[in-house]
């Protein structure tokens, strides 16, 4: 059934890259003229130009939300002007820089949630979005830049997004740009040269985005392929399929690091978060083994950017789906169960209470891999680096 | 009276059979899990995606001889740019397989392995904050390390003079050629 023209959401197009200077923001122009010569009413609502000629003389063209003045401190700021758009009321609009922070005084904290209140008012975005802004990935980019984005959006964001684009250049193209003057002023060349425009940088960004992007297009093949319709498909399931949550069960015994590195692997793949979860008993006292194992998991959980949450309960089950509840979680990962001794033999076994207690999240048994048969044990003639079979 | 005290006896026998049967756990031994060597424990630091197998043999033999325990430790580095907190994926993308993998084949020979993870400025800095946690008993390194991303001789240097435990330093030899790498992992991981 068609929804009433009034309460139609809008449709919102990202262009993403690995840096600033690949081209977002005129492709997102080129894109608004196209649409305003195809008869549409098209405004800008928010550009940055960053004084690039180029970007300017493409948007001439298009017409214009002027931006409003907040005064913040001691200062003014040049902010996105939200109440004029959505007065305006255009088909499209185009905001760049959707990671932006506002300052406080605006409508919203973040850029994000502007975008989300002008979807709302039926009104088609295109927007620009650099792979680094992107929360889940804040960590793993900041170590390969050494740089800490401060300014971040929720992946569900991209989520929800009708199409994502991503705009690729080669990190030598770039980097070519750069030295050009077509994406800073002269005077910030060498700087940028000398921090974030490394060739190193670029490629691992590059591949991030790469990566990103064609998980994004998997992520929204399978839900049209589970639900059905497109809209139904992103409406109800495609902030699920970004969405994923593991939560690794660990004891204190050396053999949870390697059920911790497992589940790290595992969340990498499925771009996914992740906890740890240590349930003990209330007030025991732990050995100086016991306490050593934890220093190790805390430490590997912090390396790892893995949350390690310590529960003190009897009842494990409870905890267990307590905290599963409470972080959201779409998986679960644990070792395999000790032998039960005593009258323990008589109770169901703790996937099946898992199962039981929290219908729709995985449960997942990580094998020793140590133990197997002898075949595959590590002598089967893989080539190690230098290749011989080791 | 005979045939009554037989019954008896009989029925005690099947009840002790029966609780012992409850109460051990299968094979009637107690399970492999949360055991470790009591004592001395062997630190095998690395930084990269591989290590000398000779030093991983030396580690083995060593542990297997002295029952101990082997704890390889990957020595993660922080850029100074950031906090030392910072977590590591991307080197953890590195490090954490060739745990895996060392702790896959260590165990496979019944050796106990406990695996560690450090973290600091440099190799050096992430290995003396291990060494300020915990106690090791011998520390083995190869000194084929590529000393532009790992322990350089003036680290191997500083362990000798500093380190309160046995450090063993293997030379370089013809048989480095052959690593235990990344990719000797077994399964998915």
């Amino acid at each position: 059934m068609a929804a009433p023209a009034d309460s139609r959401r809008g449709r919102l197009k990202v262009f993403i890259g690995m840096a600033a200077g690949v081209g977002k923001t005129y492709r997102m122009l080129l894109e608004g003229r196209a649409e305003q010569e195809a008869g549409h009413d098209v405004v800008i609502g928010l550009l940055e130009t960053h004084g690039r000629a180029e970007t300017a003389r493409v948007a001439e063209s298009l017409a214009m939300v002027p931006r409003r003045r907040v005064r913040y401190r001691d200062t003014v700021v040049e902010e996105m002007d939200l109440p004029t758009i959505l007065r305006r009321a255009p088909e499209l609009c185009l905001i760049d820089e959707l990671a932006h922070a506002n300052v406080p005084g605006t409508e919203h904290g973040k850029r994000w949630e502007d975008i989300e209140a002008v979807l709302g008012a039926g009104i088609d975005v295109l927007s620009t979005l650099n792979v680094q802004h992107l929360e889940s990935l804040n960590d793993h980019i900041t170590e390969l830049s050494g740089v800490r984005v401060r300014e971040t959006i929720p992946d569900a964001i991209l989520g929800r997004a009708d199409e994502v684009v991503l705009i690729d250049l080669t990190p030598e193209a770039l980097l070519d740009r750069l030295r050009a003057g077509k994406v800073y002023p002269p005077e910030r060349i060498d700087a940028a040269l000398n921090n974030f425009f490394k060739i190193e940088n670029l490629s691992a960004l590059r591949e991030v985005a790469l990566r990103q992007v064609a998980e994004e297009v998997g992520a929204r093949r399978l839900t049209t392929e589970l639900v059905g319709s497109r809209e139904e498909s992103l409406a109800a399931d495609a902030p699920q399929a970004v969405g994923e949550r593991l939560l690794a069960l660990v004891e204190l015994y050396p053999g949870a690091q390697r059920l911790v590195r497992r589940a790290w692997r595992s969340a990498q793949r499925l771009g996914a978060g992740l906890d740890l979860l240590l349930v003990r008993a209330p007030g025991k006292r732990l050995s100086d083994d016991e306490q050593r194992a934890l220093a190790a998991l805390r430490q590997l959980a912090s390396v790892l950017g893995a949350r390690l949450i310590e529960e003190e309960s009897d009842d494990v089950t409870s905890a267990i789906v307590e905290v599963a509840s409470r972080r959201g979680t779409t998986y679960i990962l644990l070792g395999g169960a000790r032998p039960a001794r005593g009258l323990a033999r008589l109770r169901t076994p703790l996937p099946q209470r898992l199962m039981q207690r929290l219908p729709g999240v995985d449960v997942r048994i990580v094998a020793d891999r140590s133990r197997r048969a002898n075949g595959t044990n590590g002598t089967n003639g893989k080539a190690g680096s230098n290749g011989e079979a080791v | 009276m005979s045939a009554g005290v037989v019954v008896i006896v009989g029925c005690a026998a099947a009840l002790v059979g029966i609780g012992a049967g409850y109460w051990l756990p299968p094979h009637g031994r107690r399970p492999a899990r949360g055991r470790l060597t009591e004592g001395r424990r062997i630190l095998l630091p690395f930084t990269g995606e591989e290590i000398s197998r000779r030093s991983f043999e030396a580690a083995v033999r060593l542990a297997k001889a002295e029952n101990a325990t082997i704890m390889p430790a990957f020595l993660a580095q922080v850029p100074m740019s950031l906090p030392l907190e910072t977590a590591l994926p991307v080197q953890c993308a590195r490090g954490m397989p060739l745990l895996e993998a060392i702790e896959q084949r260590a165990s496979s020979q019944g050796v106990p392995v406990d695996s560690r993870v450090g973290r600091g400025r440099s190799a050096r800095d992430a290995l003396r904050k291990l060494l300020d946690e915990e106690h090791f008993d011998r520390i083995i390194v190869s000194a084929d390390e590529d000393p532009r991303v790992g322990l350089s001789y003036e680290d191997l240097r500083w362990m000798l003079d500093r380190v309160p435990a046995e450090i063993l330093i293997l030379r370089p030899a013809p048989e480095d050629t052959r690593r235990i790498s990344t990719e000797t992992v077994k399964g998915h991981f």
